[in-house]
């Protein structure tokens, strides 16, 4: 029950916050819904599958509205204010159901040495899962990886680029 | 094969072997030494039908080359080709200011075998400083090259020459976030590459067995880092550590029986540790709560150099295996010291330095504590002794691309090591072969 309210909840707020003008007809959610608002849930009670199918992944696009990527500033790990509504929208549809997995991608910037840089990212992601864990999440839904600067978002040597690489991803898995 | 582009500078275009669809090495020669000796490298004379089968004086002509120690004589300057020492006219290769001559010639040594037998001569005296018949098949003779540059090397400068040794890298080709991974082991001149391993995901932190017989890895082919050890003769792979966490910067201790490496475990505290390969048996090394990561032996394997930022920035620390939680530190001068690497004879060590804003390569002397800063890039790192120590291998970027350089321990000679495409990265140089 808590599940469907908190999802309620979540695509409302989508809702009002200006969603995408055009519905997406995502492969298995049944009948295309014509509004974001009212599709959720179960509401004909008669495919609770499906329903619930839909309801997970409009859960996940509520979540990438809100923002899955967390930025830090160079050789920091702390969670600047701007990022706490996405450590709190993520605590939520986690604390929804015990059922949801995150995984926490750590990465640094590419100046220094490589292996540092895997421990600068693994900082990071542990310090989006500390957050998380004080916001009631079950540590069994969570598991992190640092790439370190491995894997780039974007590719260039000036700030720009560094800003965009010094990040966690927050990546819903089964 | 070789062109001159200017006085200083000479680029070889190092034609590919075999093997289709790799990523061409170009090595270019960005500081030589002034003082090069000259030297000629006759072309090697061919005693039976048909063309010979292999150029063997272009391939140590080349080695010389590279070592910058070296300005061999241009081909079309020779006016004679002797092929062996009896042959020699000494004037006029003194006329042309050669130091030393080297003279040769391959023979047929039975089905798909050949013999070249060489000499070295000092063109001022006419004395033979050395000479030698070595054999091999036709796959062979370039590896026969490289030994043969190898023992001139020796005889004229005093140090083993390096020619015969393999460096591994990593290259990464494609646009982030979409890249391919590949682990490359070539010649330590750019030639006879083999992929190793190959992957969409990040591969890193190769490291040589001591007895070059294998390497170990990480790869994040399983969504996670793991350490993997390939033995390279047979493809043969062993996933040694896939650990909740970092499983990171695998290094070999000397015996070949354990590898020290870096987890996070599930508490995400990034230690060091030792794994022995044999028994499984994990031991901690490193307690402290900050980063202790890219653990290095001593040449003697009685100690472990590793990097920590526990006192605030990255920082060498060393601890002894058998007391591990009792480190103590090494560096002090800069706010940045990583990746520690130890030269052959252990009296030194190479790092990554933070040198007024910029990564660069840089030896400590352990006994005095003096730091020597060896290159100029912005973003060098991953710095490797070739096993003769007398080079630095390291990863630089040139116009925004990941490439390979050298340099001389005493910073005179350089060189850039390009991939055509994509990026290369994290050299290592291979220990040196097994005598047969």
């Amino acid at each position: 029950m808590r599940a469907v309210q908190l999802v309620a909840i979540l695509v409302s707020a989508v809702a009002l916050s200006g969603c995408p003008k055009k519905p997406e007809t995502l492969p298995d959610s049944g009948p295309t819904p014509t509004d974001t608002g009212a599709s959720t849930g179960t509401s004909t009670g008669n495919d609770v599958g499906t329903s619930a199918l839909g309801a997970e992944q409009q859960a996940i696009e509520a979540l990438k509205r809100t923002g899955t990527v967390i930025f830090f500033d160079y050789d920091r790990a702390d969670i600047k204010p701007e990022y706490v509504a996405i450590v709190t929208a993520h605590a939520q549809f986690l604390n929804g159901s015990a059922s949801r997995k995150l995984r926490l991608e750590g990465h640094s910037d590419e100046r220094g040495s490589r292996e540092y840089n895997i421990g600068l990212g693994e900082r990071r992601a542990q310090s989006v899962r500390r957050a998380l864990l004080l916001q009631g999440v079950n540590e069994a839904q969570l598991t992190t990886v640092s790439y370190g600067e491995e894997r780039p978002a974007v590719s260039g040597s000036d700030e720009a680029a560094y800003a965009k690489n010094r990040r966690v991803e927050l990546v819903p898995t089964r | 094969m070789a062109h001159l582009f200017s006085r200083a500078v000479l680029g070889f275009a190092l034609a590919l072997a075999a093997v289709a669809a790799q990523a061409q090495l170009v090595v270019e020669i960005t500081r030589g030494q002034e003082n090069a000796v000259p030297i000629a490298i006759v072309p090697f004379g061919w005693e039976s039908q048909g063309a010979a089968p292999f150029d063997v004086a272009e391939v140590v002509a080349a080695d010389l080359q590279r070592s910058g120690r070296f300005a061999p004589l241009d081909r079309r300057d020779m006016v004679d080709r002797p092929t062996a020492g009896d042959q020699i006219r000494f004037q006029d290769w003194r006329y042309l200011k050669s130091d030393f001559i080297a003279v040769g010639k391959v023979t047929p040594d039975g089905a798909d075998r050949y013999a070249a037998q060489f000499e070295l001569y000092n063109v001022l005296t006419g004395q033979r400083l050395t000479g030698q018949r070595l054999t091999a098949n036709t796959r062979g003779m370039r590896a026969m090259a490289h030994r043969i540059s190898d023992i001139i090397f020796e005889q004229l400068t005093g140090i083993p020459g390096a020619f015969s040794t393999r460096v591994a890298f990593i290259s990464a080709e494609g646009t982030p976030p979409q890249q391919r991974y590949k682990l490359i082991v070539s010649d330590a001149d750019g030639e006879n590459q083999q992929i190793i391993a190959n992957s969409t995901e990040p591969l890193m932190s190769p490291a040589w067995s001591p007895d070059g017989a294998s390497l170990a890895y990480v790869s994040f082919e399983s969504k996670a880092s793991a350490i993997y050890v390939q033995t390279l003769a047979t493809g043969e792979r062993r996933r040694v550590s896939a650990r909740a966490g970092i499983n990171g910067a695998p290094a070999w201790s000397p015996d070949g029986r354990k590898l020290a490496l870096t987890l996070s475990r599930k508490d995400g505290d990034v230690d060091v540790y030792t794994l022995d390969l044999a028994s499984q048996v994990l031991t901690r090394m490193t307690f402290d709560p900050g980063i202790d990561t890219e653990p290095e032996w001593s040449t003697d394997g009685r100690k472990l150099y590793f990097n920590s930022d526990r006192a605030g920035s990255p920082q060498i620390y060393e601890v002894d295996p058998d007391l591990p939680n009792k480190a103590t530190r090494v560096t002090f001068d800069g706010s940045y010291n990583a990746r520690p690497r130890m030269s052959p004879d252990g009296k030194q060590m190479s790092v990554v330095y933070l040198d007024r804003g910029n990564y660069r390569i840089a030896t400590i002397d352990l006994a005095t504590k003096a730091v020597q800063v060896l290159s100029q890039g912005r973003q060098d790192e991953s710095p490797s002794f070739a096993p003769n120590g007398a080079t630095i291998i390291y990863a630089t970027q040139d116009r925004g691309r990941g490439v390979l350089a050298t340099v001389s321990i005493d910073g005179r000679v350089q060189q850039k090591l390009a991939a055509s495409t994509g990026d290369v990265r994290e050299p290592v140089w291979g220990p040196f072969p097994k005598k047969k």
